[in-house]
């Protein structure tokens, strides 16, 4: 129990403080980099809640596919972020008092919430997590239940793929590829030509 | 553990689904040259499909754990949208084949938005509902942009993407209020938790009106009509063909099944809505066609007008109404389709496609197969008997008045005789103007489509019996 308490704050330590490097990094690639070990330590935190799905699909999703994306767009557009920073502190008492009202709203939605008696029942796994995993159960409802939307789903991806191709797919002309089979049938006769040079004449007139 | 579920109901979805990919790869790896080959492929794909729903037509199943019903009432909506798509798909041949954009994805486009319709019409969830639009919505978002080289088409693309996209989102918010109002997403709980509620909660009913204006968004219905003269206009030609057909009957036949279906206990509530949704696109479809110059923001408003006209039949909330519908779309197709074939063969000598108005003055005397063919669409189009579009207008008022909803109807037949200008201007122009210069002689796949359509609209009053009878089984699916 103590290892679970230690290991968990120290996943949530990592969360919030390169949560906060996300947005105070000066190098904007240090951000997306921050970013990816914030998203590592939230999966982190969503294994010790027993919900190895959502920390696979983070980690597969948010940094296989979202945060690299970033990476890349951060890369190749030459954005200078001190600039966007300026006006930083123009700015500040506007925002500040943004974000007051923000927590004042989040503070009355909590106080006002309360948790169904008929939470236990209705928000628990079924099976508990103890007899079948998470991926478990949700591949079993995927593929009886929900066959059927997850078939069509994929036909939905499958557009998309065509027409992403359709729309941007062009044959480049004048493009000069390597051919392995021309150069390796290629012979001496084809490439040699021997000629006669007369002297005192040079190579340009003989040519 | 759940059993695995029942396929069998959804062998069209299977197969337009298993034989996309197929014709994907052909198109892969035979490439451009393969278009031909692919369109002629997809159309029998989609033939077969019309067969596989025919020949299982007379069940009512539900099957996926309550997500797909297959019922008579889907059977026809069904060979309705397989037939609008393999039509369209022979009007675009041409077309691909002269502007250069011959490209297999096009066909296969088409087959997967056609999967796309199939589940929406046989949703029996607001999650299959939701996934069988985004299916059909996306294909239809790159078919808009097709032709990426033209500005116009990319702008189309882009304005009916960002549009829809946020029709979706309205769509899937009002999803989620009903099902945190109900307790359910499938449409018999939710028919269920209403009929057990005392008291209307305002949840409902907001959900309702958030899906609602998401389903008048996918059918162009006013006020949520602003995306059509655009896209229709910027779109290549027989998308904007394809799009006025096949997807307006999936989510016409979508719109009835939810508002019967799972609110249907509480059609008080939505009746006014409709019926204002119905009576604002007639009018609007009726005045703002007046001024077009260019027919295909001129087929843009016409259609919006009759979808007013289809949603009348859905504001009767009756079985006659839903009759009246199906066979408004029944015919809304057959002479859609053919004014479409008439509007892809406006090609000059000199290979150019024009589409003002004005372009088909004379054609009476340059073409007059082509001229005598756009005159009935249009004046079945207008309503004239005996053609085939005065038939779906009657229906549909018949039930209106049926249902008490006297001033709908007024409003109908004063839109019409409005409406009825601009039609008739058509004529005029192709009769009784200068001809301009003459127009390419047409493919012969194209001519087929429009002899057929035109045949059918000028002799269904001789034969109504058959779709009526049809219609009205169908019908009847919705009213258990």
């Amino acid at each position: 129990m103590l290892i679970q308490f230690i290991v968990f704050y120290v996943f949530a330590a990592v969360v919030v403080g390169s949560a906060f490097m996300v947005i105070a990094a000066r190098n904007p690639v240090h951000s997306v980099l921050f970013l990816i070990l914030s998203f590592f330590n939230a999966a982190g935190l969503f294994v010790l809640a027993g919900a190895e799905f959502l920390a696979m699909t983070l980690v597969i999703v948010y940094v296989g596919a979202v945060a690299v994306l970033f990476l890349f767009v951060v890369m190749m557009l030459d954005i200078n972020f001190v600039r966007l920073r300026q006006g930083f502190m123009q700015y500040l008492p506007l925002g500040a008092m943004l974000g007051a009202i923000l927590l004042v709203e989040l503070l009355l939605v909590v106080g006002a919430f309360v948790v169904s008696p008929e939470v236990d029942t209705l928000a628990a796994p079924m099976p508990p997590v103890e007899q079948q995993s998470n991926t478990h159960a949700l591949g079993q409802l995927l593929y009886t239940r929900y066959m059927y939307l997850f078939q069509a789903s994929g036909m939905i991806l499958l557009v998309a793929m065509i027409g992403a191709i359709v729309l941007t797919f062009r044959v480049r002309t004048g493009v000069r590829r390597q051919s392995i089979r021309a150069q390796v049938a290629r012979t001496r006769a084809d490439a040699v030509e021997l000629k006669k040079v007369v002297s005192g004449a040079g190579i340009s007139g003989s040519l | 553990m759940i059993e695995f579920p029942d396929i069998s109901p959804a062998i069209t979805e299977l197969w337009l689904a298993i034989a996309a990919m197929a014709l994907l790869l052909i198109g892969v790896v035979r490439g451009d040259r393969a278009t031909r080959m692919v369109v002629w492929l997809s159309v029998g794909v989609l033939a077969v499909a019309i067969w596989l729903v025919w020949s299982d037509a007379d069940t009512s199943v539900v099957t996926f754990s309550g997500l797909f019903v297959a019922d008579r009432f889907a059977a026809f909506a069904k060979v309705l949208v397989l037939l609008g798509s393999a039509l369209a798909l022979v009007l675009s041949l041409e077309f691909l084949e002269r502007e250069r954009l011959e490209r297999p994805e096009f066909p296969v486009l088409v087959v997967l938005a056609t999967l796309g319709m199939m589940i929406m019409i046989a949703a029996n969830d607001l999650l299959s509902l939701y996934v069988g639009l985004e299916l059909q919505s996306l294909s239809l978002y790159v078919l808009a942009a097709f032709n990426r080289d033209s500005e116009k088409s990319t702008e189309s693309g882009l304005k009916y993407f960002v549009l829809g996209a946020l029709a979706s989102g309205i769509l899937l918010y009002g999803a989620t209020l009903v099902y945190g109002f109900t307790g359910s997403t499938s449409f018999t709980g939710i028919a269920g938790a209403l009929a057990a509620q005392e008291e209307r909660s305002i949840g409902v009913l907001f959900g309702l009106a958030f899906v609602t204006a998401g389903l008048a968004f996918k059918v162009a219905a006013v006020p949520f009509h602003m995306w059509t003269p655009d896209v229709y206009e910027g779109a290549p030609t027989p998308v904007t063909a394809f799009f006025s057909l096949a997807p307006k009957v999936a989510a016409l036949a979508l719109f009835m099944r939810v508002m019967l279906g799972p609110f249907g206990g509480i059609a008080d509530d939505w009746v006014g809505i409709i019926g204002l949704l119905a009576a604002t696109s007639m009018v609007l479809g009726a005045f703002a066609a007046i001024g077009q110059t260019n027919i295909k923001r001129l087929m843009a408003y016409s259609s919006i007008g009759h979808v007013g006209y289809a949603l009348m039949g859905l504001a009767a909330h009756s079985p006659g109404g839903v009759r009246g519908t199906l066979v408004y779309l029944t015919i809304y197709l057959a002479m859609n389709l053919g004014a479409w074939g008439v509007i892809l063969s406006m090609r000059r000598t000199d290979g150019k496609l024009v589409e003002n108005v004005e372009d088909l003055a004379g054609m009476a005397r340059t073409r007059p197969f082509l001229a005598a063919a756009m005159a009935i669409f249009m004046f079945s189009l207008a309503g004239v008997p005996p053609l085939a579009g005065f038939f779906g207008k009657f229906y549909v008022f018949f039930a209106a008045v049926d249902a008490g909803l006297y001033l709908l109807a007024v409003i109908g037949v004063l839109a019409t005789v409005v409406g009825s200008y601009y039609y008739l201007r058509i004529v005029k122009v192709m009769y009784f103007d200068e001809p301009a210069p003459a127009f390419l002689q047409p493919a012969g796949a194209t001519i087929a489509v429009i002899a057929v359509t035109a045949i059918f609209t000028l002799l269904f009053f001789l034969f109504p019996a058959p779709f009526v009878a049809e219609a009205h089984l169908a019908s009847l699916a919705l009213f258990p």
